[in-house]
């Protein structure tokens, strides 16, 4: 299987030299990264050429990391039913850059794209219609992402005196509780509660 | 109106202007929370815009604060009619991310649940659907064998519908003795159930005068709008994630994929009726290798509680359950996409693992979601009553589309 994925690899790389960043096998799946620049070009390439025929388009994601300087990766899943292949492409997204629509290649792109502009803030150039989809009508913020607390901004209820709907900012009775299970022992890259004297001595 | 020009003397209603209609999100026929905006000219369907995420819960933003156990049960919660279907994704993810192999037995367990899974979602899709277009009687014998396959569900794990049941490395528990000989006995009673609403719909003509030819999908929309399921297979592709890329142990059933001709609601609706009678031959087998084979159902492991008795009896084995169920068990880092084939479609979880108790990113990819984005393409030219039919032929459920 895993000699079958990187043989098409080697081929995509071959035939799109300029597009392929790098590319891996992991867990019987392939993963190529691609640049920003090249995305609609390989997405089309994969889907109209013969040997490859990548014509469903199954997922199309982003992952948030703050900590790197491009922030997001946009995560794209293709199927190949004619091969009986799966492939994954992966491009690393800086906070303000556009993402080029994937709309006029597969038609399938045009919720994803929306779901991913709604959930972490990308904003994708050529799409026909990029409003939120899932969360509320007039909800702020990008939910996905790792700034952004479980617990959300504003809360809503039935107001029985004024009859209707009315937001509030989220009011807790008991603090979120979120455990941390990282041992100390195997390094914790952050000072624990109650070490801070420990590195202020020296 | 009278002044002015002679044209100004046409009456509202005479300035023909395309009507706007809000169809849900408390329509019945819109299964769940759907609010479709609908452009009509006439009774004919212009324009449809589907406004989901009535039901968003933020699944996935509370999976990435929770451990991999504790993510398992929003998994019931996603498409509510075939619950462990959805569990099976994330298992496998966590599986194939561990490298856990699990047990014969518990892959045998899984097969069957994740069968009858799927007649309990076509019943209720054939059924409703058929309500949808106007005929009361086939959700009330359709829910009637439903509700025998829930009690078996009951039976399995101790709920009828958020089970819970599937855990990374095997299932929670093994099946009570009696459990596998009732299902074998249901899934001989079963097929005069299934010929009961056969005969009620198959050639009734009302049916068939709202289904047939309403909602074609020719194999390149399919592909084109990332159609999977009986969506796919009712325009005569056998594409079916239990054969052409097998999971669990799926390959050494014997089983038929059954293909629509023409891809509208009509084929749609015979491939879940055949889909059904597969299923039925797929369990059978399952139970009668299940009673051939007795076993452990669960991987013990880093992954799986030890068993009840070792647990009175030994200390590290105390040590294990509690840490597992506060602190949960760790999965390497890397990156997994994990596929089922739930009755509705490709049901998929992408899930993104950093070394810790909890997943770093988990995308749920839910086939309803793909097919309701093709609403307005497939709605357009419809007249307004097909609008139903359509909505049913998709089988949505509002719990795996918003999330």
């Amino acid at each position: 299987m895993s000699a079958e994925l990187s043989e098409l690899a080697a081929g995509i790389e071959a035939k799109r030299p300029d597009c392929v960043l790098s590319k891996a096998v992991a867990f019987g799946e392939l993963t190529v990264e691609v640049a920003l620049s090249s995305l609609v070009g390989i997405v089309d390439f994969l889907k109209s050429d013969k040997t490859y025929r990548f014509a469903t388009l199954v997922d199309i994601t982003a992952v948030d990391y703050p900590e790197r300087e491009a922030r997001f990766d946009m995560v794209y899943h293709l199927l190949s039913m004619h091969r009986n292949r799966r492939i994954r492409l992966k491009v690393a997204v800086h906070e303000n850059e556009f993402v080029p629509s994937l709309t006029d290649v597969h038609a399938s792109a045009g919720w994803f794209e929306r779901e991913v502009f709604d959930m972490f803030g990308i904003l994708f150039s050529g799409h026909p219609d990029l409003r939120r989809i899932l969360t509320d009508y007039g909800f702020q913020g990008h939910p996905l992402r790792k700034d952004f607390p479980t617990t959300g901004f504003v809360e809503v209820r039935h107001d029985e005196e004024l009859k209707r709907v009315v937001y509030e900012p989220v009011k807790l009775v008991q603090e979120y509780r979120q455990f941390d299970f990282m041992s100390p022992w195997e390094g914790a890259n952050y000072i624990l509660p109650g070490d801070e004297q420990a590195g202020a001595k020296d | 109106m009278m002044d002015g020009k002679p044209d100004d003397a046409l009456t509202g209603e005479r300035k023909l202007r395309n009507f706007n209609i809000n169809f849900g999100p408390q329509h019945p026929a819109a299964h769940g929370v759907l609010r479709l905006v609908l452009e009509l000219d006439g009774e004919i369907v212009e324009r449809c815009d589907p406004h989901i995420g009535l039901l968003h819960r933020g699944t996935e933003k509370l999976m990435e604060s929770r451990t991999y156990l504790q993510n398992l049960p929003y998994f019931d919660r996603l498409d509510y009619v075939a619950p462990m279907n959805q569990e099976h994704a994330w298992c496998l993810a966590v599986e194939r991310l561990t490298g856990t192999e699990i047990p014969r037995r518990a892959s045998l367990i899984r097969v069957l649940y994740s069968e009858i899974g799927r007649i309990l979602n076509h019943l209720l899709n054939v059924t409703t659907q058929a309500l949808d277009v106007g005929a009361l009687t086939p959700p009330l014998w359709g829910f009637e064998e439903r509700e025998k396959l829930m009690v078996f569900y009951e039976r399995a794990c101790g709920a009828r519908l958020h089970a819970a049941y599937f855990r990374p490395g095997g299932v929670h528990q093994d099946l009570p003795p009696d459990l596998v000989d009732d299902i074998e006995v249901w899934a001989d009673e079963f097929p005069k159930a299934l010929a009961d609403i056969d005969g009620l719909l198959t050639e009734n003509r009302i049916f068939k005068q709202r289904n047939v030819d309403i909602c074609i999908v020719s194999q390149q929309e399919a592909l084109d709008w990332g159609f999977s399921g009986v969506m796919v297979r009712g325009s005569g592709m056998a594409w079916d994630l239990r054969r052409s890329q097998p999971y669990e142990c799926y390959d050494e059933f014997d089983f038929q994929i059954p293909v629509g001709k023409n891809g509208d609601c009509y084929d749609r609706y015979l491939c879940r009726m055949a889909e059904m009678r597969e299923s039925l031959k797929i369990i059978k087998q399952a139970c009668e290798k299940l009673r051939a084979e007795p076993g452990e159902v669960l991987a013990r492991g880093k992954l799986t509680p030890p068993s009840r008795g070792e647990m009175k009896t030994s200390m590290e084995a105390l040590i294990h359950h509690f840490k597992l169920y506060t602190e949960g068990f760790r999965v390497p880092e890397g990156e997994v996409y994990a596929a089922v084939e739930a009755p509705k479609g490709e049901f998929g979880v992408y899930l993104v693992a950093d070394g810790t108790n909890r997943p770093y990113r988990a995308k749920i990819r839910a086939p309803g979601y793909l097919h309701l984005q093709a609403m307005d393409h497939v709605s357009k030219g419809h007249m307004l009553a097909d609008v139903s039919a359509i909505i049913g032929t998709m089988d949505i459920v509002f719990g795996e589309v918003d999330r």
